[in-house]
Parts: C-alpha cells; sequence; structure tokens
C-alpha cells in the first residue's frame, strides 16, 4: 500500500493538514505577514458588507510593540476604564490559575483557563453595554468578571458546592447568570452562536435596543451551528457580534484542521455578506475599538459583524491535556503578538497613567482577592467524594421541567429522597 | 362552533394565540407568504405582518436554534419542521439546549417553545417524508411530547403546547390533516365535517397536557394508541366486533398512567398500537409501564401492532403500516387467551 513507486503518475493524493512545529521542533510563525499597528483604515459603520472584504484578510492593530496607540482605530478610553481593564485581566488571570490549581488539588473535577486570551472577553464587555446579551463559549470568564459578578459565585460554581447557583448540575466553568445577561454555557461545541442571533431577532422584533454577541473558537467554525448562525444572521440582519476566537489550537488540532490553510476564519463573512473583521485578539485596544464598531452598527439596524480575534492559546486546553504532547513547548512564549496584560500595561505606562509599582501592586491586590474568596468558598464546600446532603440528592429531580411530573416524582421517592 | 379539518384547527390555534399575545410568532420552511406546505399557517402572515409569520433558510439546526434564542429572550416562539423526517439536523439543538437549558441553569433560563411536525405514514412519501421519529423525544428528559388525533384536540393542546413553559414537542398525524382516515386505504375516507370532533370553538380553549382520552369505552382489552392510530384502532373494534376500550394519550410524555392503569385492571389486556418501528418505540415504554403497574391484573401478554424495524418502504406501504386487520389478530389473540 505504501510503495509510492506503485503509483499512476496522475494519481490523486488526498491532502491532510499538518501544523509547522510539533513538539521538539521550533515554533515556525514564518507564513504569516502582519500588517503594521495603525495601517489599516477605519470603515464608516454604514459601509456596505462588499466593501469590508478586504478586512477579512488583514489584521486591526492599534498598539505598537513599544505601547504606542497609533492610527484610526485608537478608541478614545479614559484611562481610569484601562486601569480598571487592566485590573479585570489580572484578577481573571489569578481566578484561573488558582482554579486550575484547584483541580489539580482534587478540589473539582475539570478546570478551563484562558490564559494568554484574557483581552477579548474582557475588551468586548467593557465595549457592550452592560444589558447586551452574551453568549458565550467556555473561555470567557472575564465577561462575568469584567461585569463584576461576584468571584465566590463562579468558584462555587467550579466547586459544585451547596452554595452554586447551578446546583451541581453543570461542568466545572459552565455559568450562567441571566441578571448579567449571561447566557448559560452548554458545553457542546458552537450551539450558543445560532441561539445568539435567534436572541437577537427577538431584541429586533420587539423593538428593544439591546444586541447581542457571541463566541466560539475556530475549530468550532466548522460545525454546522456556525453556518446556520451566519445564515439566519444574515438573512435577518440580526443585531448580533460573532467573535470567531482564533488560538490556533482546538485541544490538539491545529487551526488548519478547521480550514485555516486555505483562507482566514474572518473570510467566513465574506460568503454570507457579513463585514468580516479580522483584530489582533492581544491588543486590547484593537479589539475594544471593532466591538465599539460592530455593536454600533448592530444598534444601528445595520445587521450582524463577524470578528476574528487572532489569539494564542497559551494554556491546555482544560485540565485533562498536556500541550506538551502536541505542540512545541515555547510557541506561546514565542507568540508574535505577544502577551495582551504586558501589552497594555506597556502601553498604560507609555501614557503615564500607570507605573511597575502600580503593576505590581494590582497584581499582588489580584492574587490576594483569589486566595481570600477562595478560601471562603472552600469553606462552603468542594467537590469531594463526601455524600451530599438530602436536600441537595433531591434536588436532581429539580428543573426538569417546571412543574415535577409523576414520572419524576416517582422516580424521586425510589431514591428515597 | 365551526367545522374544521384539522389544518383548519391548527391553523386556529395559532391565529388565536397570535392574537392574544404579541410574543407568540411562528417561523419555518415555506411557512411565511405560502402558508406551508400543508397550509397550517396560510393567511397568517397578511393577517400579523412577516415580522411574526416568516419564511426560513433551508436549516432545521437554524431554526430550532434560534427559536431556542427567542424563547430565551422571552418569546413564545412555534416553529415547524416541515416534515419529521427532516428533523434530525434540528435534533441536538432540542436534546443537548432546548431540553436541558432549565435544568443545566438552575432555572435561570427557560424556553418556551413548540415544535410542530407533520409525521407519519400512509401518504406515499417514502422513507424520507412518512416517518415516526415520537420515541426520539419521548426518551429525551426535559421534552413533553403530544400529539393529537382530532380537529378539536389539536387546537386545544397546540395552545397548551404554546403557553407551556417548556419546550414541547408537537407531532401533527398528516394522514388525518384532511380526514380521520381508518387504516382501510381502499375505502373512500370520510371528511372531518362528518366527525364530531371537528367541530372546534373560533376562540381559545385548552386540552391539558398529561391528559389522555377513552374513546371507545369497552371490557374487552385496552388498545392504547395515539395520531392516526387511534382511528385505526376504533376501526378495528368496529370490524371486529370486539368491545375494546380505545384510549387516545394525546399526551406521549407525561403519560396518563392513571387512565391507563385504570382501564387494563379493568380489562386485564393490552394492545399497543404505534406508526413507528417496534425496537426502543414507545410501545416499549408503554410495556413496561403496564407490567409494573397491572402485572397481577394481566390475562395475556402485551402485544405491540407497530411498524416493522425496515426504513419506511415506499411501495409496500400498505404492508408495513399496522393495519385494522393486524390490529384485529393482536386484539383476538389476547382476549382468546
Amino acid at each position: 500500500m505504501d510503495d509510492m513507486s506503485s503509483r499512476k503518475p496522475n494519481a490523486l493524493d488526498l491532502h491532510v493538514p499538518a501544523p509547522r512545529a510539533r513538539p521538539g521542533d521550533k515554533p515556525d510563525f514564518s507564513g504569516w505577514s502582519f500588517p503594521e499597528p495603525g495601517d489599516t483604515p477605519r470603515p464608516d459603520i454604514d459601509e456596505p458588507a462588499h466593501d469590508l472584504r478586504e478586512y477579512a484578510y488583514g489584521l486591526i492593530r492599534v498598539m505598537d510593540m513599544e505601547g504606542n496607540a497609533l492610527g484610526p482605530w485608537t478608541p478614545q478610553i479614559a484611562p481610569e476604564k484601562l486601569r480598571r481593564a487592566i485590573k479585570y485581566m489580572l484578577l481573571t488571570r489569578a481566578y484561573d490559575e488558582r482554579m486550575h490549581r484547584a483541580q489539580r488539588q482534587g478540589k473539582t473535577s475539570f478546570y478551563m483557563q484562558c490564559l494568554g486570551e484574557e483581552a477579548i472577553a474582557i475588551a468586548q464587555t467593557m465595549a457592550l453595554n452592560a444589558d447586551d446579551m452574551c453568549f458565550p463559549s467556555y473561555r470567557q470568564q472575564g465577561i462575568l468578571i469584567a461585569r463584576d459578578y461576584p468571584l465566590i459565585d463562579m468558584m462555587h460554581q467550579v466547586y459544585s458546592n451547596a452554595s452554586d447557583p447551578m446546583k451541581g448540575r453543570q461542568l466545572p466553568v459552565m455559568y450562567s447568570s441571566k441578571k448579567d445577561a449571561f447566557f448559560t454555557i452548554s458545553g457542546n461545541l458552537a450551539t450558543q452562536v445560532p441561539q445568539a442571533v435567534g436572541w437577537a431577532m427577538a431584541s429586533a422584533y420587539s423593538g428593544d435596543g439591546r444586541i447581542a454577541s457571541t463566541w466560539l473558537g475556530e475549530g468550532s467554525t466548522a460545525e454546522g451551528d456556525f453556518h446556520a448562525a451566519m445564515t439566519f444572521a444574515a438573512v435577518y440582519k440580526a443585531p448580533v457580534i460573532i467573535n470567531v476566537v482564533n488560538n490556533q489550537w482546538a485541544i490538539s488540532s491545529f487551526q488548519g484542521i478547521a480550514g485555516g490553510e486555505n483562507t482566514t476564519f474572518a473570510a467566513r463573512g465574506v460568503g454570507y455578506g457579513m463585514p468580516p473583521l479580522r483584530v489582533d485578539g492581544n491588543d486590547f485596544l484593537a479589539v475594544y475599538a471593532v466591538t465599539q464598531w460592530a455593536a454600533a452598527r448592530a444598534r444601528a439596524n445595520l445587521g450582524p459583524t463577524l470578528i476574528e480575534h487572532f489569539s494564542y492559546r497559551a494554556g491546555p486546553h482544560s485540565t485533562s491535556d498536556d500541550p506538551a504532547r502536541y505542540r512545541p513547548g515555547d510557541e506561546a512564549r514565542l507568540w508574535p503578538l505577544g502577551d495582551p496584560i504586558e501589552r497594555l500595561k506597556t502601553h498604560l505606562i507609555s501614557l503615564g497613567e500607570w507605573s511597575e509599582e502600580q503593576h505590581k501592586a494590582a497584581h499582588e491586590a489580584a492574587l490576594e482577592t483569589v486566595r481570600t474568596t477562595g478560601r471562603e468558598a472552600e469553606k462552603v464546600g468542594v467537590l469531594g467524594p463526601e455524600a451530599p446532603p438530602t436536600h441537595t440528592r433531591a434536588s436532581m429531580f429539580e428543573d426538569v421541567y417546571k412543574e415535577m411530573p409523576w414520572h419524576l416524582r416517582q422516580q424521586r421517592d425510589e431514591h428515597g429522597v | 362552533m365551526a367545522s374544521m379539518t384539522m389544518i383548519q384547527a391548527l391553523n386556529s390555534a395559532l391565529d388565536t394565540m397570535m392574537e392574544r399575545d404579541p410574543n407568540v410568532l411562528t417561523f419555518g420552511e415555506d411557512v411565511g407568504y405560502f402558508g406551508g406546505v400543508f397550509k397550517v399557517t396560510e393567511h397568517l402572515q397578511t393577517k400579523y405582518g412577516k415580522k411574526r409569520c416568516f419564511d426560513a433558510p433551508i436549516n432545521e439546526n437554524g431554526i430550532a436554534a434560534v427559536a431556542v434564542g427567542m424563547a430565551a429572550y422571552g418569546l413564545r416562539p412555534v416553529i415547524e419542521i416541515q416534515f419529521a423526517d427532516y428533523m434530525y439536523p434540528a435534533y441536538d439543538q432540542l436534546v443537548s439546549e432546548a431540553a436541558r437549558i432549565r435544568y443545566r441553569s438552575a432555572g435561570d433560563f427557560t424556553v418556551p417553545m413548540t415544535v410542530r411536525m407533520p409525521y407519519g405514514g400512509g401518504i406515499r412519501g417514502g422513507q424520507t417524508h412518512s416517518q415516526s421519529p415520537e420515541s426520539l423525544f419521548t426518551h429525551v428528559a426535559g421534552l413533553k411530547t403530544v400529539i393529537p388525533s382530532t380537529p378539536y384536540d389539536a387546537k386545544g393542546l397546540l395552545i397548551s403546547c404554546i403557553e407551556d413553559d417548556d419546550p414541547t414537542i408537537f407531532m401533527e398525524p398528516k394522514r388525518i390533516y384532511n380526514g380521520p382516515f381508518d387504516g382501510f386505504h381502499d375505502r373512500q375516507v370520510s371528511p372531518w365535517s362528518k366527525h364530531a370532533a371537528s367541530d372546534v370553538p373560533e376562540g381559545y380553549y385548552k386540552i391539558p397536557l398529561g391528559k389522555a382520552n377513552i374513546v371507545r369505552p369497552g371490557e374487552a382489552v385496552t388498545v392504547l394508541a395515539y395520531g392516526t392510530m387511534v382511528h385505526v384502532a376504533l376501526a378495528a373494534a368496529k370490524e371486529s366486533g370486539i368491545d375494546a376500550e380505545v384510549i387516545d394519550l394525546r399526551t406521549l410524555v407525561p403519560v396518563d398512567i392513571e387512565t391507563i392503569v385504570a382501564s387494563v385492571e379493568k380489562t386485564g389486556r393490552c394492545v399497543i398500537v404505534h406508526e413507528a418501528t417496534r425496537t426502543s418505540g414507545y410501545g416499549a415504554e408503554l410495556s413496561a409501564l403496564v407490567q409494573e403497574h397491572c402485572f397481577y391484573k394481566l390475562e395475556a401478554p402485551i402485544e405491540r401492532v407497530t411498524g416493522y424495524d425496515t426504513p419506511y418502504p415506499h411501495s409496500l406501504e400498505w404492508e408495513y403500516f399496522p393495519t385494522p386487520p393486524r390490529i384485529i389478530k393482536a386484539m383476538r389473540r389476547v382476549t382468546e387467551v
């Protein structure tokens, strides 16, 4: 079978994409070229989608590596807001670090960090209104943090303890908070994307002013749900922002397995007649600016925008995989677009609005918040081998339906709770 | 009161609810301008505008998902899956999403949506327009599954589904859209206008979910059926002279266990009829329930008369379809024990 010499001339050959580098190889980013920061023009929000196609193949960048904000996409953000942003990012990273460790210590079953991607959820949340509806995937914990959702409730959820707002029903990190306009996370990939479109259509139907925003990874753009979402969003001009977080890796599969060898993920928008913005996802200012643009367009009844956030998943997919088994160990460190927290820090310092000392203090404050909150949460309980109390056991049968039907009452009684 | 076909009754249910509640809207393939391939949504776009009754792209996955998002917003969408056979692309959204959002969010979000779909055979539809996939829904925690058998029930049950705060699967037996087909395909089908249950109030009324209907009281054997098979079972009782008690379940989940148990305890015999394939079909659940609740009153084994475990055959439709003679044979087997 493998005797290639016996192949017929002009025989067909199956192409299976492979990344440039695997463990033991040097990271190789040579195939990529990025426009310089500030070089990409900023169109008006009512520019027809067909005039925006080139944005799918560029990269909107604002900050250079020295922290200067350049060009027409530079957003006007008060320094106080930027300081809040960097504190949210530091808190998110500290929270992730602690909960990842808690899983390693056996205090919960599972955890997922957003290491390296903090700018995306946090900049976008800060650019949206507080009541704009978010349909996240599982790596946008920054939304809740930037909406000042109680950190302790996130921990209760991760520990599935007696104070878990989800009553221990969901895997860790699958939060839900309707009052914070944060949709219940599924755990199935991309299902939330067409749901966000439906929510946005309902908002438009109702004459509301709220828009929807949804996130998925580049890997799950291959799902039918993504294409259903793109079709419906485009057809009905739904006021929704569809964010593809291209963090290069879907567990062990590089982005080429989802189609990234042939085109960009932003370019998926071209075929649907949707503005396709491609942005440096590690550039807080650029992410903020494109989100503002897309939100203003949606609010003006001009329909959806697809945004590809070009980034890098610096941590493992979850606590269940070891990236050293499928990619070079120093790929994250050598990522050409840097680390989002370091870059915003450099910018703020260059503005004279931040300092190394302030940054260190903010970092320590985040660690301390996470430590003290963590201790409080663990006092309530962690996911462990002890039998849960009876009222918790009985709750297994609740909320399947609004009212419990006879067969569930019978099963609850059989179970003896 | 007006005499209505099942299609007209369903249309009247949607009209009634769209009139009463601005949060009710409907969409699906060909549902808007054209009024649906079976005309269930006819005139609704003219009356309520295209924002409340509109055409959807041919993407059942998207239709279901968009309805989930709308319901999460607070609307009460009613979607049409053009044929139940087309629902598989929507299945993940119904099973993994709609059915579980209340539970997984501990009641934070709910999904009050209704999924209408014509199902069943006997229309020369072949394997892609004849299936009865109800057990794929009854197996799912968090969904309610409802199947009417008359115009009167169709309207009252559909209104109950639309007002229900949980996702409901509303399966329409399309063989009896225009008349109570009794399983004798070589005979003239009587129109709904000659049937008492075609008297349908113009306004609002509900038939509660979870309540079965004893459509023919009897002493000899309990026949459990729903949809088209209710009429086939009635014809079997009439043809055979067997004093069967025919129960129209109307709701499959949650099922009316009390009515079933009371009947089987009285007759001591039970025949279950459905069009769907037999293995792991809803009849298996009914059989298990009857056995669990009525074992010591049973005088004979429980029988199932169902579609066979084959894809739905086109040319051999009437070999496959559970007809009155097959039901009569089963009734005889259990009553002659």
